[in-house]
């Protein structure tokens, strides 16, 4: 793919899978590379260091029990924070539970995102201006709101748009196609990410549709889907950001489908990937490895070093040791302030129950 | 004053708070041009223009997720459910994501939201249109169920819904919208949300329902008062959260209750107030609560809904072996 005609794509099923970085690092499209400087390419770089960095560590944490729950992001980093890349913090974030990685480099401190994992509200605690809500854990619910953030933004003549994010199973689900059916018919600014790394926890991706591509779904909504190389991080953004300049131009939503894979489990909640695929499978796409071709692409550009990543690599660990040393220096919850966030205006049944609770929590 | 039926009083309701701000949106299916199906909101969007009313394709779930979507942005939606019995299409916008916004995110959003709906029986509907869900609502934390019983009520109550920052479940019972009018005062007014009201008073028994059934128990206390019972007759206004105060006070002035809701007995709304007269005023009792209600089947086929509904003459024979025990 030399171009991107998303006016073409509407109607057009997209048959050619986006890429521009080959798994050795080289450009095998020059026609579509993005107008990145180099302090952008190494800031690209060092975040996808940093969420592969996160997810050891997140892993580590918890299994020594001082984090909760958790979904392996190591593997997605080019189709998670290529994406995001292309995005401002104007632009507002539908994340599901895999996507806390763009959450954070939206604006979310990283305690917040460890308070969520632990099971604690203040970690979903957003200020006004942070255009985001907690990662969705029912799958395809956050599609049909992004419709509705979409239609909000263009009410009021903003022009910034909605993103969400789902997985390949997510495409089954009914909301999947109400939400970009709703986006398409109010032509709403709002890009839809399906990131497929072939498995929705254990179902292949061959079991969940007899569609070739999840990108071609958009055509039945009348709206462009383009397919992505989602190991490349330069076609993930050059994609992302071409959907977004032409989505907050006016032209209606986006449908962007990225190709990965995650390596660890569906989460660290007890599944074990190997009662559905092999060893040779996780093989052959870590080969492809997102970092792996981004680091060569940018080391034979001479504007990054095995030096410099160690570097970012320590520095990583302490942002990641200082964040969980901080979720651990929360003050508990307590049921009365539940209480208090069910209703804006207190009802006298609940008012009740929060002199019951607050009278014992002060015991 | 004009005298209005409830759909009209709705229709006058809506346009006031259209007016009133501009941040809400009155949507759903076939609610534009069509009017709705009821014409509850006839004449609105040539009246205030298509950004504010609109059509939307047709899915429940992608409405009440377009709803929060537009919360978010800062908007007050206003959805409409076509039926209530399509409820279930969106059981997981409503109850899943809009009625915990406030929870999940520690108060730090809110979702100013009001879906309305038309539900009830007696109007010869096809299957699942005519049910009464709103127990399976009245058990959701964070929302507002709210239901009234004329027109009077309807605009009211409409008003102090969509004025809420909190997120309503707004129920309108179809054999309301036409079957008899109200003096409604043009200028806009409000009716408080989680309070119940004595629409008759009584010293004999308390017969607690909502929606229709309040006049099926209204006319069912103009019986008893002929044969020397005295009803007293509350109308719950909002199944959930439930005003307890007004409930206990007319159980302990009469000493006896009699409660009544067209939806099936088994976990219903009733079975929660019953709750808290035992718990509340079980001493002011001078014999056993009784429920009125209908069977625990499905919604009937339209032609037996005569047998299936229960009526004032239930509620007759009912407050009359409570009296007389």
């Amino acid at each position: 793919m030399k171009k991107i005609d998303f006016e073409q794509l509407k109607s057009t099923p997209n048959t050619e899978t986006l890429s521009i970085l080959d798994e050795s690092g080289q450009v095998v499209n020059q026609d579509l590379m993005p107008d990145l400087s180099d302090e952008e390419l190494t800031e690209l770089f060092k975040q996808m260091v940093w969420s592969r960095v996160l997810n050891e560590r997140s892993t580590k944490l918890n299994r020594q029990g001082r984090l909760g729950f958790f979904a392996p992001t190591s593997g997605e980093e080019a189709s998670q924070i290529g994406s995001n890349f292309a995005m401002t913090t104007d632009d507002f974030i539908l994340p599901a539970y895999r996507d806390v990685p763009q959450l954070v480099q939206h604006g979310l401190p990283l305690y917040q995102a460890f308070l969520w994992s632990r099971g604690h509200v203040d970690g979903n605690k957003y200020p006004d201006n942070f255009n985001a809500v907690p990662p969705q854990i029912i799958i395809g619910a956050q599609y049909v709101q992004t419709a509705g953030v979409a239609l909000g933004i263009k009410k009021n003549d903003k022009k910034t748009v909605a993103y969400t994010y789902t997985g390949d199973g997510g495409t089954s689900q009914g909301d999947f196609y109400e939400g970009i059916n709703f986006a398409g018919a109010f032509q709403a600014p709002a890009i839809f990410f399906v990131q497929n790394n072939g498995y929705a926890i254990s179902v292949p991706r061959e079991k969940q549709t007899a569609a070739p591509a999840l990108s071609q779904k958009a055509v039945a909504a009348g709206i462009p889907g383009i397919q992505v190389d989602g190991m490349d991080a330069l076609a993930v953004y050059t994609a992302t950001k071409a959907a977004r300049d032409w989505v907050a131009a006016g032209n209606g939503p986006v449908l962007i489908e990225t190709l990965t894979y995650r390596y660890g489990p569906h989460t660290l909640s007890g599944d074990d990937p190997k009662r559905y695929r092999t060893s040779a499978e996780v093989d052959d796409w870590q080969r492809k490895d997102p970092l792996i071709r981004m680091r060569k692409y940018l080391t034979d550009k001479g504007i990054w070093s095995t030096d410099q990543e160690k570097v970012w690599e320590d520095e990583v660990n302490k942002q990641i040791d200082e964040a969980i040393k901080k979720t651990e220096s929360i003050a508990p919850q307590k049921v009365s302030d539940f209480l208090k966030n069910t209703f804006i205006d207190t009802p006298p049944t609940i008012k009740a129950e929060i002199d019951a609770y607050t009278a014992k929590e002060s015991d | 004053m004009a005298k209005l039926s409830m759909v009209k009083a709705i229709t006058q309701g809506l346009d006031e708070e259209i007016k009133r701000d501009e941040k809400v949106l009155v949507f759903g299916e076939d609610v534009g041009r069509n009017g709705g199906v009821f014409r509850a909101t006839d004449g609105l969007q040539d009246e205030n223009g298509e950004d504010r009313v609109f059509d939307t394709p047709l899915a429940e779930s992608g409405i009440n997720g377009l709803a929060m979507g537009l919360a978010l942005e800062g908007f007050r939606p206003v959805p409409e459910i076509q039926f209530f019995g399509f409820v279930f299409e969106t059981m997981d916008e409503i109850a899943g994501q809009i009625s915990r916004t406030g929870h999940r995110m520690g108060g730090s959003r809110k979702m100013p939201i009001t879906i309305r709906a038309p539900f009830g029986g007696g109007v010869h509907t096809p299957e699942l249109h005519a049910d009464s869900l709103e127990g399976l609502l009245a058990q959701t934390p964070g929302l507002r169920v709210v239901i009234p019983s004329g027109p009077y009520d309807a605009k009211g109550l409409l008003a102090s819904s969509i004025r809420s920052d909190d997120p309503v479940v707004f129920l309108e019972h179809m054999k309301l919208y036409r079957s008899f009018k109200e003096e409604i005062p043009e200028d806009s007014y409000t009716v408080p949300l989680d309070k119940a009201d004595v629409k008759r008073e009584g010293k004999d028994i308390t017969l607690v329902s909502y929606g229709y059934m309040v006049q099926e128990s209204l006319k069912a206390a103009d019986a008893l008062a002929k044969e020397g019972i005295e009803a007293e007759v509350v109308d719950l206004r909002t199944i959930s959260p439930l005003d307890e105060e007004t409930i206990i006070n007319s159980v302990k002035k009469t000493g006896r209750a009699v409660l009544v809701q067209e939806a099936q007995n088994q976990a219903g709304v009733m079975g929660q107030v019953a709750s808290i007269i035992a718990e509340k005023a079980i001493l002011s009792l001078e014999s056993p609560i009784g429920r009125v209600s209908a069977p625990d089947t499905p919604y009937p086929f339209s032609q037996a809904e005569e047998i299936w509904l229960p009526n004032k003459d239930d509620i007759i024979e009912k407050a009359k072996e409570i009296v007389n025990y």
